[in-house]
């Protein structure tokens, strides 16, 4: 490549991903791009054919009207003809907008009306409705392209394009004006707008990132300098296209490295495909790692008597030397030798079973990851770090480095960027990733950067004595108690979600005296401890109730107050008073979102008498609550409720200020 | 491949005047009616109608004591099953006829059966023509697999799978055979209202893109008064209405076919 000694474009050169598209047609010409399994097979694309395809599309839509600045909407699974498209577009000047696939159409009429979309790029029939649907609605939208024939038969309005049909007149097109395609794509230049990235936005309305080319490539080089990818990297690109992350690892990293990314079979094969692949390079959010860790424990279960023994034998062993062994710290030698027997008897196939035989590097974020599952992956030679970022900084803000992995943390900052903490104890970074602005939202943008560059990231957090970054909770949330210590309820509440017996947990305190919590225990994992221990009980209710789980989520709580009282700063966060609910938190009841996050002020406000009772000296008290049945039925239950004090610890002796 | 359902074609099969008889139990009394090339034709009527016996006599399983069944120009009054397979009729049952312990590709390859050609010595040496035939069909196999969605489930064991799963199965490996006519018995049995969708948008695509002539067996009126281009009612053996749609659901007979009469 190139470029300088870490491995960056120089620039003015390969500034634009359709010039890396180009460079690499004739560096790695013969070395496959990407790839999609389909009729059961894996069919691949050179870096050559990739930019012949990319070029006769980029010249087709040229032929269709598609002219610089226009904005193009992408829409549908991780397709390479939809990878192609952002490569296209930005060829003659347009700018790619990909779209949750999952939306329902008034969703996407939001960003398509925001973002003045003109052309769209849908997978599938089902996409392409959608998006006759809006264009019905007198928006700008004009044409449509479709990369799916199936169904497509009886479509007959003269605003929608089979992909083949877009290609072979750019064919066409490319003929009849020579050396457009190679005057167009020069024109482009680091600082032109990428992609505009919506945000899912939690809250309000989805805000448009406009990213650069300058933003992406310099962030992207940075990441496989950090992590040393190379060209021989294998990548399974099935996490949202629209999402910065599939931007980054799937797109961008491979464009510069010469990586070849595929695509699943659909979104169902993911876990199938992974297997058959192998991928060198793995990104997940948390949720993924625990439902495969899952998986592996229930099959255990039911394996043999032998099997069960030996993989529990081998757990612990990797309990207690795998991470260390994967860090490269001294582990004694018989441990060692041990660890070698198991990595043949069990982490060896236990990685081929899960797809990750191959794995040097697999990443986690989005939210925070629990110790044991964390633990788990790195104990049987799973290279997972976390890394913590953002759409606002084109992904990386800091990463774990090699070797300097605590699981509390999330690494130090990323090559080339900088995080201080505001005085609010929000996290604040500046890098060459920083966004150019949120689209046509010179207000938003304003809040969140300032003129010189800081970006505000709504997290509260603080810098370790190693230097690592901790993210403690949204910045928003986080209180202070009445003798002035910092209160993280998410934090704590996390740290109890972690336990399998307890399934919500919601924290109070701030201007209150002390950390309460209500919990929610799961009622499959209690069950099914009851169910053992021949507990009887009728109902959820009886289950919280009954004195042995309420010992237990004791224990529990005040595991998570030990461990709380090791860090200097969280100490008074410890949870002095709790109470186990009478019934599930419920979305029917308005106490959770949709998306299953406890809404903690609603929770406040509905269970007062409740709250009010872990801030006195009651040890019960009597509560009546309506709640909705599953059948859409309303109804009151009442219950008796006990409430429990927990121990707490002395904060650890003050270590030096951190800051 | 190109056909599709906006151009019904000639009489693929006709039926003339079948009377079938199980000793003195009257299935099916001087039934004629016809099928044409590309159309969906449902079969309805109450219970103990005779739609199913009906699909038996087209696909020969039974043999109709009178009456005489033309098709693709051939009459004939009697046909074995295997016969019928090998010119082009396919099938799938009421109750679900699949191999439970094998996989839903292995499943689907069966239904290639009559195509292939090489002998089971070939087959067992696997070189040579018969390494070639298997990718032949595998690969016949796997744009099945993919026309039906099934791709995630491909290597498993069919007996796993919940029911509206191995409905579609059977339908694959009926479609695997590439049938000039499919029948379907009762295609919708059992299946919850997400499934029956699906199974239904499967149907019109596959009408729609392989041109295949449908006949099925249908209770759910929504389905079929959705998705046929004709439908036939029968009742006690005899068929009482014969038209589209609309026009059968206006018809007397068929209501108190249906709804009983008070006399």
């Amino acid at each position: 490549m190139s470029g300088d000694a870490q491995g960056r474009p120089a620039p003015g050169s390969l500034d634009t991903f359709p010039k890396l598209c180009a460079d690499q047609a004739v560096k790695n010409g013969n070395r496959p791009a990407i790839r999609e399994k389909d009729f059961g097979i894996w069919q691949s694309w050179t870096w050559a054919q990739v930019a012949a395809e990319v070029r006769a599309l980029a010249c087709g839509l040229a032929a269709l009207g598609l002219k610089r600045g226009d904005k193009i909407a992408i829409v549908g699974d991780n397709r390479p003809r939809l990878y192609w498209t952002m490569t296209a577009a930005q060829a003659i000047g347009a700018i790619p907008v990909p779209l949750y696939q999952d939306s329902v159409a008034k969703e996407m009429a939001f960003v398509i009306d925001h973002a003045e979309v003109r052309f769209a790029m849908a997978e599938d029939q089902e996409q392409v409705d959608k998006m006759i649907e809006i264009r019905s609605h007198d928006g700008k939208l004009d044409q449509i392209i479709y990369d799916n024939i199936r169904g497509m038969r009886h479509y007959s309005h003269d605003f929608l394009h089979s992909f083949a049909d877009v290609q072979a007149a750019g064919r066409d097109y490319d003929a009849a004006h020579p050396g457009f395609y190679e005057v167009e794509v020069a024109k482009g230049a680091g600082a032109d707008t990428a992609i505009i990235l919506y945000t899912s936005g939690t809250t309000g309305q989805p805000k448009g990132v406009v990213l650069s080319f300058d933003n992406l490539i310099r962030t992207a080089a940075n990441g496989i300098a950090f992590d040393h990818l190379r060209r021989d990297e294998e990548v399974l690109a099935y996490l949202p296209m629209a999402w910065v992350g599939d931007h980054l690892f799937s797109f961008s990293q491979s464009y510069i490295a010469g990586f070849c990314v595929s695509c699943p079979e659909s979104s169902d094969t993911v876990m199938h495909d992974l297997r058959e692949l192998g991928p060198t390079y793995f990104f997940a959010p948390p949720r993924i790692f625990e439902n495969i860790l899952t998986t592996v424990m229930i099959r255990m279960e039911d394996a043999g008597w032998v099997k069960r023994r030996m993989f529990h034998y081998f757990m612990d062993l990797a309990k207690r030397c795998g991470g260390d062994i994967l860090d490269g710290k001294p582990v004694p030698l018989a441990d060692r030798l041990r660890y070698a027997l198991g990595n043949i008897l069990t982490y060896g196939p236990l990685r081929n079973t899960l797809g990750f035989s191959r794995v040097r590097l697999a990443y986690t974020a989005g939210e925070a990851i629990g110790p044991e599952i964390f633990g788990f992956y790195r104990s049987i030679g799973v290279n997972l770090k976390q890394l913590y970022g953002s759409t606002e900084a084109s992904v990386y803000i800091t990463m774990q480095p090699d070797g300097e992995i605590l699981p509390d943390t999330v690494g130090r900052p990323a090559p080339e960027v900088e995080i201080k903490i505001a005085d609010s104890g929000e996290v604040m970074f500046r890098s060459p990733g920083v966004f150019v602005e949120y689209y046509k939202s010179a207000e938003a943008t304003a809040a969140t950067k300032t003129a010189d560059g800081w970006v505000h990231t709504g997290d509260a957090g603080y810098i370790t004595e190693q230097g690592h970054l901790k993210i403690i909770d949204r910045a928003k949330d986080v209180g202070h108690l009445n003798n002035g210590a910092l209160l993280a309820p998410k934090y704590v509440e996390n740290k109890l979600k972690f336990f399998p017996e307890i399934k919500e947990a919601v924290a109070y305190g701030h201007q209150r005296d002390y950390c309460a919590v209500f919990i929610n225990i799961d009622l499959a994992a209690v069950g099914s401890w009851a169910e053992r221990n021949n507990i009887a009980y009728a109902s959820y209710q009886e289950l919280a109730a009954h004195p042995k789980v309420l010992a237990t989520i004791k224990e529990r709580i005040e595991a998570v107050n030990r461990d709380l009282s090791e860090d200097p700063k969280l100490a008074g966060s410890q949870i002095q008073r709790f109470l186990v609910l009478h019934k599930e938190l419920d979305a029917d009841d308005g106490e959770l979102t949709r998306t299953r996050k406890v809404r903690r002020s609603f929770v406040a406000d509905k269970y007062k008498p409740l709250v009010e009772a872990l801030y006195s000296t009651l040890d019960h008290t009597h509560i009546e609550t309506e709640m909705t049945f599953e059948d859409g039925r309303q109804g009151v239950i009442a219950a008796d409720l006990q409430i429990l004090s927990a121990e707490t610890y002395s904060a650890a002796p003050p270590l030096k200020a951190a800051s | 491949m190109s056909e599709t359902r906006d151009r019904i074609g000639d009489t693929l099969l006709a039926v003339e005047n079948v009377s079938l008889a199980f000793g003195g139990v009257r299935a099916l009394s001087e039934v004629s009616f016809e099928i044409r090339e590309h159309e969906i034709l449902a079969i309805i009527g109450p219970n103990g109608a005779g739609k199913s016996s009906m699909l038996n006599v087209i696909n020969g399983f039974y043999h109709p004591q009178d009456g005489a069944i033309t098709y693709k120009g051939n009459k004939r009054k009697q046909m074995r099953p295997h016969h019928a397979a090998a010119t082009g009729i396919a099938r799938t049952f009421q109750n679900i006829a699949l191999f439970k312990g094998m996989s839903t590709l292995d499943n689907i390859m069966t239904g290639r059966l009559l195509k292939m050609h090489r002998n089971f010595l070939w087959q067992a040496l696997y070189w040579g023509p018969a390494l070639r035939e298997e990718m032949e069909h595998r690969e016949a196999a796997e744009r099945i697999i993919d026309f039906l969605e099934i791709q995630s489930i491909r290597k498993t064991p069919v007996g796993r799978l919940p029911y509206g799963l191995q409905k579609r199965v059977e339908l694959g490996r009926a479609l695997a055979a590439e049938p000039d006519l499919l029948l379907l018995d009762e295609p919708m049995a059992g299946m919850n209202v997400e499934e029956k969708e699906d199974m239904c948008r499967f149907i019109l695509d596959v009408s729609d893109e392989f041109g295949t002539t449908i006949a099925l067996i249908e209770h759910d009126m929504g389905v079929v008064m959705d998705i046929s281009d004709r439908v036939i009612v029968l009742d006690y053996g005899r068929k009482i209405a014969d038209g589209t749609p609309d026009e059968v659901r206006g018809n007397p007979a068929v209501i108190d076919a249906y709804l009983g009469v008070s006399h």
